[in-house]
């Protein structure tokens, strides 16, 4: 019934829990916003970030944000590594175990299938897969019932996006198939 | 009272049966979509707001803000029965609503937490009836730097009134002003950070930043926590409601109290779930028996819902009169209003008001609607969660996607979605605010443009925004709300010498 039993146990038998730790992402992530803020402050500077004929130069206001975000994401960076030392007594706290990040994988690489899929499949046929991979995968259902479960999704979409809102999605090769 | 008669042409607009329907449409939606962990108001409502276009621009304001109102009644269900909160602001109703009901007084908890919400949604509304009209009015003087002046107090409010860190907050809030940035300089036409990609050019839409920040990150954290739902069942009786509804008005002054600590935070930017924290941290403190409140008191459960559901909708005040909205859900209501054709802003008043105040008219009438429905059908909205989670999951991932693509009927954005999702998930983990972002990606055009505006009056000169009273005065109150949390360090280091 839950997601997933048959992880929810192995993760309780991996003794110590180990993962990339709290600290390394606050690192990791405050250096990344100072990064965005580089790029937008160089970007501003190559199309102008001053005072034009007509007034500000369209690089004049992402200037300053990118000063202020990369301003920000130093105090970030000064907190995170504060941080650090005072816990350094302990074990450093995690930002997630591999364990966890592990089931968070299992949803994202299929969502990033499916995303990837789209173009060439359609969103109907791959969400019907979708639907029935995750009910075999994550529900213990069996192909019996998940398959005509995802079907039964993928039609619905199609019926009130397709039809009732008339909002055009993409369709691949099965929907051409069927005349659509 | 002109806004009486206003406010009853408004009744005349919602009464349509068409706008009924929808009413009823967007509670049930909200409902559930407040009861699915992983689907929240401001994202259910970025979904469904492409397919609003067909609709009448009142029509489809009535139906986005129901679906808005049953969200926050349907967070209290799940944190009450299963000791999930389907939404942030319900947590703090978790502390003392599934205490109640373990002790097989759930009905008691749904019935006293569907009614505050009633109560706190009332005030708030009454309140914008009669205040949002004069701050309209009064912003109808407003120019350039006086709109760059509100914006940047609201921004600055989210900085000096986080609960984590301020940095935090002043990084996700540049980072979507940014995002804001991308694509065509809506003044010089100039590019701008689309490093050539014909994608970007369109800019990044924040309805498919919504849906990937607060859907699918919400999704792979729900996956990590391992959701498991065991819940108490419950079925509420006319006799539990009118038993509660007895007990009620001894708590007036908490209703009162919660309400106002509500509304406060709501028109500041603070709010839903700050809000709902505050009001329960308040009824505790001034409690005669602090050391009771997490074991099943009926306090504990009027408190955050009033102050969550007042703060929710007064969230709507500064998004009417000002066009400043003042929670996520808020501003993906005013991206609406810009789709269908509508300019945010005080002339909103002057120039649909019909709209305006049909908006207003649906509010009263959703919360009565949204009463009776939830009270009816709590049993069958509890039983969505015993849906097995792999079906929901994949079910909101494929709604996410075609909402995501629907906006532009963009391939592209469903892959930006996927990466908001990562980027929001890392975010929660690291309780980097995500309200500021989206607030600041959604007014990130206007702002720049009443920044450029006012300089261009002044010819350069930054004085301008403390040229007169006005302005000068809210941004010497956004300063000050900057700065707050070093004044705050400040006294307490006077208060504690180290």
């Amino acid at each position: 019934m839950s997601i997933t039993t048959r992880d929810a146990a192995l993760l309780d038998t991996a003794a110590p829990e180990r993962g990339p730790t709290l600290k390394g992402m606050e690192i990791a992530t405050a250096v990344l916003l100072m990064a965005v803020g580089g790029v937008a402050i160089q970007d501003a500077l190559r199309i102008g970030a001053g005072w034009g004929a007509d007034g500000p130069q369209s690089g004049y206001f992402p200037f300053w944000l990118g000063l202020i975000l990369v301003g920000a994401s130093l105090g970030n960076l000064v907190a995170a590594l504060r941080a650090g030392r005072r816990a350094a007594g302990g074990g450093a706290p995690l930002f997630a175990s591999w364990g966890q990040l592990g089931l968070v994988a299992q949803v994202f690489v299929p969502t990033a299938v499916f995303v990837a899929v789209i173009p060439f499949a359609g969103i109907y046929l791959s969400s019907a897969v979708l639907v029935a991979f995750f009910m075999i995968r994550f529900g213990g259902f069996r192909w019996a019932s998940s398959l005509p479960a995802g079907a039964a999704a993928a039609l619905v979409a199609f019926a009130v996006f397709e039809i009732w809102f008339l909002v055009a999605l993409p369709k691949g090769p099965v929907e051409t198939w069927l005349g659509y | 009272m002109e806004e009486i008669s206003l406010l009853m042409q408004g009744f005349a607009v919602a009464l349509q049966w068409e706008n009924l329907l929808l009413m009823v449409a967007g509670i049930v939606l909200g409902v559930l979509i407040g009861v699915l962990p992983g689907l929240g108001g401001a994202n259910g409502i970025a979904i469904l707001l492409p397919l609003t276009f067909a609709l009448p621009p009142v029509s489809a304001i009535i139906l986005l803000s129901c679906i808005y109102w049953g969200a926050l009644f349907g967070g209290a269900i799940t944190s009450i029965l299963f000791n999930i909160p389907g939404e942030p602001w319900s947590v703090a109703t978790t502390f003392d609503g599934y205490p109640m009901a373990q002790q097989g007084r759930a009905a008691e908890a749904l019935t006293a937490a569907f009614t505050s919400s009633f109560v706190g949604a009332l005030i708030a509304v009454v309140m914008i009836t009669f205040v949002a009209p004069l701050v309209a009015e009064f912003a109808l003087k407003f120019g350039p730097p006086e709109f760059f002046a509100v914006m940047f107090l609201s921004f600055a409010c989210f900085v000096g009134l986080s609960r984590g860190s301020p940095w935090k907050a002043l990084a996700a809030m540049m980072f979507g002003f940014l995002l804001a940035g991308v694509g065509m300089d809506g003044v010089t036409g100039q590019l701008r950070m689309t490093f050539g990609s014909l994608e970007l050019m369109r800019g990044i839409d924040f309805l498919v930043v919504v849906i990937g920040l607060f859907g699918l990150s919400e999704i792979f954290q729900s996956i990590e926590e391992g959701l498991r739902f065991k819940g108490q069942s419950a079925r509420i009786t006319l006799g539990t409601v009118l038993r509660t509804w007895a007990e009620l008005p001894r708590h007036a002054w908490l209703f009162l109290r919660s309400s106002l600590i509500g509304c406060w935070m709501g028109i500041t930017p603070a709010g839903a779930t700050p809000a709902s924290f505050m009001s329960y941290g308040v009824a505790r403190r001034m409690s005669k028996d602090p050391s009771s409140f997490g074991t099943g008191r009926v306090e504990g459960v009027v408190a955050p819902e009033t102050a969550a559901h007042a703060a929710g909708t007064s969230a709507l005040l500064p998004m009417l009169s000002l066009g400043v909205p003042g929670s996520p859900t808020a501003a993906v209501l005013l991206g609406g209003l810009i789709m269908w054709g509508l300019q945010p802003g005080p002339m909103l008043f002057v120039e649909q008001k019909d709209f305006v105040w049909g908006l207003i008219a649906s509010m009263y009438l959703g919360n009565v609607v949204g009463l009776v429905i939830v009270l009816a059908a709590v049993p069958w909205f509890a039983a969505i969660l015993r849906v097995p989670f792999a079906i929901i999951a994949a079910i909101i991932l494929m709604v996410c996607a075609i909402g995501a693509y629907t906006v532009n009927s963009a391939e592209f954005d469903v892959v930006l979605m996927l990466v908001f999702g990562v980027i929001g998930y890392v975010m929660k983990k690291l309780d980097y605010p995500l309200a500021p972002l989206v607030l600041a990606l959604v007014l990130g055009d206007r702002t720049e443009e009443s920044f450029r505006q006012a300089l261009l009056l002044s010819e350069g000169s930054l004085a301008i925004f403390f040229s007169n009273w006005l302005s000068g005065g809210i941004m010497a109150a956004g300063l000050v709300m900057l700065f707050w949390p070093m004044f705050g360090r400040l006294m307490a280091g006077r208060a504690k010498p180290a």
